[in-house]
């Protein structure tokens, strides 16, 4: 198997760049010959075998990326046929189907709604109340992870296919859903790529049925 | 990793704080505060004085606002001491919006920045913009929970900042004038230091090194950071005189991060079409269809009217600590 992988960073607001070189240390690291690409709109996404969802703020992602309402389909019908997708933090938001914040209620905000999960923002609070915190994430390995929080969502309410990934002190931080990753920290500053990794494992299956 | 973490933590130091303690909670750490800031990129932080101006911002996309009691022309023009916020407008648009909420402190006041952080703002912005409480010191970012950004003229007064503790840096600029060409000229001065820093890394060239971490008046090891990644160690914004979409794009092609707006929205005839212009311009930078669309959403009859930066009663830019 010596097939070349492409992997698109979406790319309209938040730590893109971080994104980028984790895909390609992971790619190095497993030896994979690839390419990632920054993506702002939808023109390429045919050519793409993953997709990351950067941290940044989910309202300004969501905002921007719907102004075209036909972008929106194109993209929620590439994941729904199987596109694999890493959502970090902000990611994670957007593709859920239900996000709310304790202070302001409904943050009626524009959602993917492919994640079968309700999402609740700043469910640590905000700024002051960021952190790092080592974690036990049994699906990429024994060695503990380390989660870094920036005013973080938790996952709240879940549905029958999302597998639970990672919890901390009973709150969801982390879940599968067939293609879908999804953490409520940032495993691109983490120094550990594993995360990255999992979704590389699912774009090299995604290509060879593609390709079958 | 991507986040720079040079120069080191000087709070968790003091602190011991072992890795092996694998329940513990890090808050505040160098890798926290300047994730933050890494977490705006691409993106524009408003000014803005009440609520209905934060939910204007948020709406047409700003990734955070920063709220202050007289936006910087009006600084200008009523003259007098200008002081950080008051606590009563943070908490009301606390509760009015879900993007994170920044807010000014004068420069060395630590009092002004203890109460913001206790607050709860996600960000202080110890700025020029507001009158001057210390004329000698900075305060000493590394104390604190939540990240600082700092302005900056030049290269050696980012690494200042940034070996102060701060977490992210944006250009001063001339705040409050509608002319975007101070902040032009700090972003090509700081580009070109670092330029000169990178080429002397490369050649391995020590003397060069230390004899420019000798003129930035910083650490050796801050400027041999900046040698090996090409660019600060913390994320860099464009501030002061942004008026137009085309003025976001020009600073963001020029390397900056994103783009902080000050007058130009809130100033202008239009604003709501104008902040959603200034962010498309923003994260569609070089694509110059996007960017046009974007400046047809503004009208120029309606933009702020501005000052001559040469001409100015006062320079922001020139006033604080010289070190």
């Amino acid at each position: 198997m010596n097939k070349s992988i492409t992997i698109g960073i979406l790319s309209i607001q938040g730590d893109v760049e971080e994104n980028v070189s984790a895909v390609q240390q992971s790619m190095d690291e497993l030896n994979i010959e690839g390419n990632v690409i920054p993506i702002k709109d939808m023109s390429k996404i045919d050519m793409l075998d993953g997709l990351v969802i950067p941290g940044g703020e989910s309202t300004v992602i969501g905002t921007l990326l719907f102004l075209d309402e036909s972008q929106k389909e194109i993209l929620r019908n590439k994941i729904l046929n199987g596109l694999p997708v890493l959502g970090t933090c902000a990611g994670l938001i957007f593709l859920s189907k239900r996000a709310y914040d304790k202070r302001l209620g409904d943050t009626k905000q524009h959602l993917l709604e492919l994640l079968d999960v309700t999402v609740e923002r700043n469910a640590f609070g905000r700024q002051y109340e960021s952190f790092e915190n080592q974690l036990s994430v049994p699906a990429i390995g024994d060695d503990l992870f380390k989660g870094v929080f920036i005013r973080g969502p938790v996952i709240t309410e879940t549905g029958n296919d999302v597998e639970v990934l990672c919890r901390l002190e009973e709150k969801i931080v982390a879940v599968q859903q067939k293609n879908i990753l999804a953490t409520s920290f940032h495993p691109e500053l983490a120094d550990d790529y594993r995360f990255h990794k999992k979704l590389i494992e699912l774009c090299l299956s995604y290509n060879e049925s593609k390709s079958m | 990793m991507t986040i720079s973490l040079i120069p080191s933590d000087r709070k968790l130091k003091d602190e011991s704080i072992s890795p092996e303690d694998q329940n513990k909670r890090i808050k505040g750490s160098i890798l926290v505060k300047r994730g933050f800031a890494h977490m705006q990129k691409h993106g524009v932080i408003m000014d803005v004085t009440n609520v209905e101006q934060a939910q204007i911002a948020e709406d047409s996309g700003a990734v955070a606002v920063m709220v202050l009691d007289k936006l910087p022309f009006d600084v200008r023009k009523a003259g007098g001491v200008a002081r950080t916020a008051g606590v009563k407008i943070i908490q009301d648009i606390m509760d009015a919006v879900s993007i994170p909420i920044m807010a000014k402190c004068r420069i060395g006041h630590i009092s002004e920045a203890q109460m913001l952080e206790t607050c709860g703002v996600d960000m202080i912005d110890e700025s020029e913009v507001l009158t001057p409480a210390d004329e000698v010191n900075h305060v000493w970012k590394w104390d604190f929970t939540t990240p600082f950004v700092n302005g900056a003229k030049n290269l050696g007064e980012a690494l200042r900042r940034v070996e102060e503790g701060s977490s992210m840096i944006r250009t001063k600029g001339e705040p409050g004038t509608g002319n975007v060409a101070e902040a032009v000229n700090h972003i090509k001065i700081l580009n070109r230091e670092v330029r000169s820093v990178r080429s002397a890394y490369i050649d391995n060239d020590n003397q060069e090194l230390i004899r420019l971490s000798r003129e930035f008046k910083v650490s050796l090891e801050l400027v041999n950071e900046v040698g090996r990644l090409g660019r600060i160690p913390v994320v860099n914004f464009a501030a002061g005189g942004i008026t137009t979409p085309s003025d976001a794009s020009f600073l963001m092609r020029l390397g900056c991060d994103g783009v902080f707006v000050g007058s130009g929205i809130f100033k202008s005839e239009d604003p709501a079409l104008r902040a959603r212009a200034i962010v498309l311009a923003t994260t569609f930078y070089d694509d110059s269809k996007v960017l046009l669309e974007a400046q047809k959403m503004v009208d120029e009859k309606n933009s702020l009217l501005g000052l001559d930066t040469k001409n100015l009663d006062l320079r922001m830019q020139e006033r604080g600590p010289q070190i």
